[in-house]
């Protein structure tokens, strides 16, 4: 369902991405783990042309993107809206409420009727347990609470795939667990999901398969079980051993 | 001081005419403020105000010939004075065969002039809004200028309202130069009646008083807009 062939991504003289391939079965989480500057959150932002591939074919359904030559704009506005992005830092709108945080998407991009837009972000509020805190600017919610409402905003604009970001690094520990939980939840409905997270319990609970990339390139992919019982490289194995 | 003060208040009939001076003039000068001074304000500030943003964007955007045009034009307004741009534009063009009516070429010159100087201001709040915030707008799907004018602007707004507020303030005073072009606004007002009547201080303090009141109710229009911008901070 998706897949990602010879991707590269440059920053000046910086390569970052070092030919990346992986397929994405429909329905399947992947998490990504590796060491920071490893090229996990770059890659993740090339799947929503957050930032522009140097070299590459991105495909998501039937849409595929081919950056070996020029992209025109429009097919990269269709093609973000395959995909719904979960930020580290949940980049909510400040003068926006929650409800209309959710309803931004529907309403302005896709133009649907507000009324309706509205029960629906209503629903995918009271979905990530916010249902009591719709009128709530992102300043009067907590860490935990923004970034739920940053999965909701996202889900809103019914994406084929979520992305998430490292969603729950800057949150406090307590409120790790009411995010993830709202992970797995949707994990366990089927959506379709690339994770990158430093969260090892929700990588082996959730996790159909994870990707261990370091210095730009995927070192070693295989079942949670297996790659965290049973590491096949040298690399996966120093990485997993010096953060457990 | 001391002799003006006492010329008003030892002879009576030269306090009755003074009082009679100061009555008769407020009207015109009311009106001048009302017909004039206060639309030139609020057009001039509009106009500037979109030429300001198309500036900033243009400042910021990564076409170079934009880039270029823009900085031109600021450096150029920032760089000569507004009152030798307004006798460029009322006295100069006419050399061309380019003739503009006196309210016309004050609106011109005080634009050109708000625009570029709010531009900068407009160019700051919007470097000031975090990155994040455009990314999160096109990862839902929006276009650059639906970030623009739903996420970003908003935003901009509050961090600019006391900047913009001081020029626009600025604005209603500079306005007085249009006076100099012909624009019958409240200080060519002022000056034509101290010269009929040679009071010039009554007058033109009594103008200056105008000036004054107009700024305050402004100031407290722009503390109660940042209040109600403030409300999500």
């Amino acid at each position: 369902m998706i897949s990602i062939q010879g991707l590269y991504k440059q920053f000046g003289k910086l390569e970052v991405l070092k030919g990346i391939d992986l397929e994405v079965e429909k329905g399947n989480v992947v998490v990504v783990i590796g060491p920071s500057g490893s090229g996990k959150t770059t890659m993740l932002r090339c799947l929503n042309i957050l930032e522009t591939p140097t070299k590459g074919v991105i495909s998501i359904e039937s849409q595929t993107l081919d950056f070996s030559g020029t992209v025109p704009k429009k097919n990269i506005a269709a093609f973000r809206r395959l995909t719904g992005m979960v930020f580290q830092s949940y980049n909510l709108f400040p003068h926006k409420t929650a409800l209309e945080n959710v309803m931004e998407g529907p309403v302005i991009v896709k133009n649907e009727n507000k009324e309706s837009a509205r029960k629906k972000a209503q629903t995918l509020l009271e979905k990530v347990g916010l249902g009591d805190k719709i009128d709530y600017y992102p300043v009067q919610l907590s860490g935990g609470q923004q970034q739920r409402v940053g999965i909701a905003r996202a889900l809103a604009m019914d994406p084929k795939v979520m992305l998430f970001d490292e969603p729950t690094s800057a949150l406090d520990p307590e409120l790790v667990g009411e995010v993830l939980k709202v992970m797995k939840d949707l994990a366990n409905e089927g959506m379709t999901m690339i994770v990158v997270t430093h969260e090892m319990r929700f990588a082996r609970e959730a996790a159909d398969e994870v990707i261990f990339m370091d210095q730009g390139v995927v070192v070693e992919r295989n079942k949670p079980e297996e790659i965290f019982t049973n590491p096949k490289e040298e690399r996966t194995r120093k990485f997993l051993n010096m953060i457990q | 001081m001391k002799m003006y003060l006492s010329s008003i208040f030892a002879d009576p009939e030269r306090t009755a005419r003074l009082i009679d001076i100061a009555q008769s003039s407020f009207l015109p000068l009311l009106k001048g403020a009302i017909f004039y001074t206060i639309p030139l304000t609020i057009i001039t500030f509009i106009v500037g105000m979109v030429l300001a943003i198309v500036t900033a964007l243009a400042r910021i955007s990564h076409v170079r010939i934009f880039q270029i045009i823009a900085r031109i034009y600021v450096s150029a307004i920032r760089g000569t004075p507004l009152l030798v741009q307004l006798f460029i534009i009322f006295y100069g063009l006419p050399t061309l065969g380019i003739i503009i009516d006196s309210y016309l070429a004050a609106v011109i010159g005080f634009s050109l002039s708000v625009g570029a100087y709010t531009s900068e201001i407009i160019r700051a709040a919007i470097l000031s809004t975090p990155k994040g915030q455009w990314e999160a707008g096109y990862s839902i799907g929006m276009s650059y200028s639906q970030v623009l004018r739903r996420i970003i602007l908003p935003q901009a707004a509050r961090v600019s309202l006391p900047p913009l507020s001081n020029s626009f303030i600025s604005l209603v005073k500079d306005t007085s130069l249009a006076s100099l072009v012909l624009v019958s606004e409240m200080f060519r007002k002022a000056q034509e009646i101290a010269a009929s009547n040679y009071e010039f201080l009554l007058v033109y303090s009594e103008a200056a008083l105008i000036y004054w009141v107009i700024c305050f109710i402004l100031s407290v229009i722009q503390q109660m807009l940042e209040k109600k911008l403030d409300r999500y901070v």
